[in-house]
């Protein structure tokens, strides 16, 4: 039974060939290994150039614009200039803080069913296909949805429209990143948990998603960096206004919607808020993702470090 | 599921599953009858039957793709979480047939504990927390309890010593040895009557190993150890009782000692004198 013979020998005339062609190939390989180095390096010159480029001109021309007035103030006099853009920044905040609200969790519970329940079933093939529908979707479109359910019905433009639609924008992305980053998760994890008579939403919120935890905050911080900079949605949901918070059924203001009503203005101090407020935009969304980032780091094993302190 | 009065729930088999059981019982603490598991079409498991006694260490020998792990992956429940496989026949623990309809999975996990054949701490959690999660997610809240059983665990999978001064360290930070330790320590947690060990040394150096060994020999004092390896001179030092399988079958069960110098079949004898495997 099973006694294993060794019919496996090399053949001579095969060993030939092979050599030859590696003797052949030797110097052309040398310089395709070079040309194919060159070119990598060429291609990320050239994805740096726009990268570097916007960068530089921001800060250089953004620069001059931002003092304290600028970052806390109401806009000033149209013509003459001065004030700042306090109501943008604000109103950016509030309407990407609330529609992370909306769209984090949602997106997160929907990536966790996809990933942990749904397994290979019909109607989880068609999730993931009007997911990636979804992703691709122009944002105009979706504010046009926001204007026509919660603007027309509620008679004004208001953050709530504006929060709905950036949260649309969201939950692909955060799904989409969830269901990737959980599915990374090796099984032998979630069987370790389970093995512990752990039961299975536990399991899948305490362990799993607790595993993935680096890469969901990774999709969060993509999906809010994303909607930061979005202005087709805000302009038929919230509007844009130059005054601070009004309430719930007020148009509100934010950053990329100012930045454009900025650039549309015939005078040069506006040009100059304008990439005043394109530079804060920039440094918001920068700051979040290393913030986050720093927060992913060194927050994993406090809970352990807080018992060894103890003990 | 209706909801049902406190009388009615403790006559449900759930209920009397999540007793612990005498520690001095009659009979036997794990019985298979008629155990069948497929995967997909092809049969991993032929008509398995066989008793473990407590406070014993079985073990499971055999050729690679025999149905060792496919059979101790099938004594706490954990078979069915492939999504291909099913499984036919009645696992008893105690007198309780854990396959019955009426049992939940969670709760047989519960009360048998596993370790895998590669470490598997969970990997964001610390040495503490890796031992404390089954407790802490099974909801026991009291610290100096939970504390108590970690230091416990530890000691038992004969680690405390290595890790005392540094449980807020990441679990992953240990060596390969002493993670496995670790998951056994985090299995222990759980206070099992029955210790399922999935090829716990294969993926261990020999002096990481002989510990895992020595350790067997001192949790049968306090548990009932099945062991699946593929090393047979770890099964005939460790073991009570050997079982050997081949394609799916078991075909030859006894006392380590007879298995191993005085095999009944013929087929046991070959695999032992390492003629084919």
């Amino acid at each position: 039974m099973n006694n294993i013979e060794n019919n496996y020998h090399h053949n001579i005339d095969h060993r030939k060939v092979i050599q030859d062609a590696i003797v052949r190939q030797s110097y052309k390989r040398k310089i395709v290994n070079r040309v194919f180095t060159g070119v990598t390096i060429v291609c990320v010159m050239l994805a740096m150039i726009p990268l570097g480029s916007i960068l530089f001109e921001v800060v250089k021309n953004g620069i001059s614009a931002i003092s304290i007035e600028f970052l806390t103030q109401p806009q000033g006099s149209i013509i003459r200039g001065g004030g700042g853009v306090g109501p943008a920044i604000q109103g950016t905040l509030l309407t990407v803080g609330y529609a992370s609200l909306i769209g984090v969790p949602i997106g997160i519970l929907a990536g966790v069913y996809l990933s942990e329940y749904a397994g290979n079933s019909k109607f989880a093939y068609t999730v993931r296909f009007f997911n990636s529908v979804m992703t691709g979707m122009p944002s105009i479109v979706i504010g046009i949805v926001g204007y026509i359910i919660l603007v027309i019905t509620i008679g004004s433009f208001n953050i709530t429209a504006g929060a709905v639609a950036l949260s649309i924008i969201m939950i692909p992305i955060v799904v989409a990143v969830t269901e990737e980053t959980l599915k990374l998760v090796p099984n032998s994890i979630r069987e370790a948990a389970h093995s512990l008579g752990i039961p299975k939403w536990k399991v899948t919120l305490f362990i799993t998603l607790r595993s993935a935890k680096n890469g969901v905050l990774t999709g969060i911080v993509l999906a809010v960096s994303r909607v930061a900079g979005e202005t087709a949605p805000l302009i038929m949901t919230i509007l844009g206004t130059s005054l601070f918070f009004q309430g719930f059924v007020s148009p509100v203001d934010a950053l990329p919607l100012r930045i454009w009503r900025f650039a549309s203005q015939p005078y040069e101090h506006a040009h100059s808020f304008g990439w005043g407020a394109a530079l804060v935009l920039i440094i918001m969304v920068l700051s979040l993702s290393i913030l986050l980032r720093f927060l992913v780091l060194e927050k994993s094993f406090r809970l352990g470090s807080l018992v060894k302190t103890r003990g | 599921m209706s909801w049902m009065s406190s009388e009615e729930y403790a006559n449900t088999t759930s209920y009397k599953l999540s007793l612990l059981s005498d520690t001095k019982r009659r009979g036997y603490k794990v019985s298979v009858k008629n155990l069948n598991s497929w995967f997909g079409s092809k049969q991993a498991l032929k008509d398995i039957n066989f008793d473990v006694k407590e406070n014993t260490v079985t073990a499971l020998i055999g050729p690679s793709g025999c149905g060792k792990t496919t059979l101790i992956r099938c004594l706490n429940r954990m078979n069915e979480m492939t999504s291909s496989a099913t499984v036919k026949g009645s696992v008893y623990l105690d007198d309780i047939d854990i396959y019955a309809s009426n049992v939940d999975p969670v709760i047989i996990k519960r009360r048998m504990g596993m370790v895998f054949q590669k470490p598997n701490p969970f990997p964001t959690m610390s040495i503490y927390d890796n031992v404390a999660a089954g407790l802490k997610l099974n909801g026991i809240r009291n610290k100096a309890l939970i504390r108590e059983i970690v230091e416990e665990s530890l000691k038992g999978a004969v680690l405390w010593d290595e890790v005392k001064d540094e449980l807020g360290k990441p679990g992953l930070s240990l060596s390969g040895g002493q993670q496995q330790r670790l998951c056994i320590a985090r299995a222990l947690a759980m206070q099992p009557e029955v210790l399922l060990m999935d090829e716990p040394t294969s993926a261990l150096d020999p002096i990481a190993s002989a510990k895992i060994e020595e350790l067997m020999n001192e949790l049968r004092k306090e548990l009932t150890v099945i062991i699946v390896t593929h090393n047979m001179q770890q099964a005939a030092r460790v073991s009570d009782y050997t079982a050997f399988m081949y394609l799916g079958e078991l075909v030859e069960y006894g006392p380590t000692k007879q298995i191993f110098e005085n095999p009944q079949k013929e087929l046991t004898e070959r695999y032992i004198s390492g003629k084919f495997g």
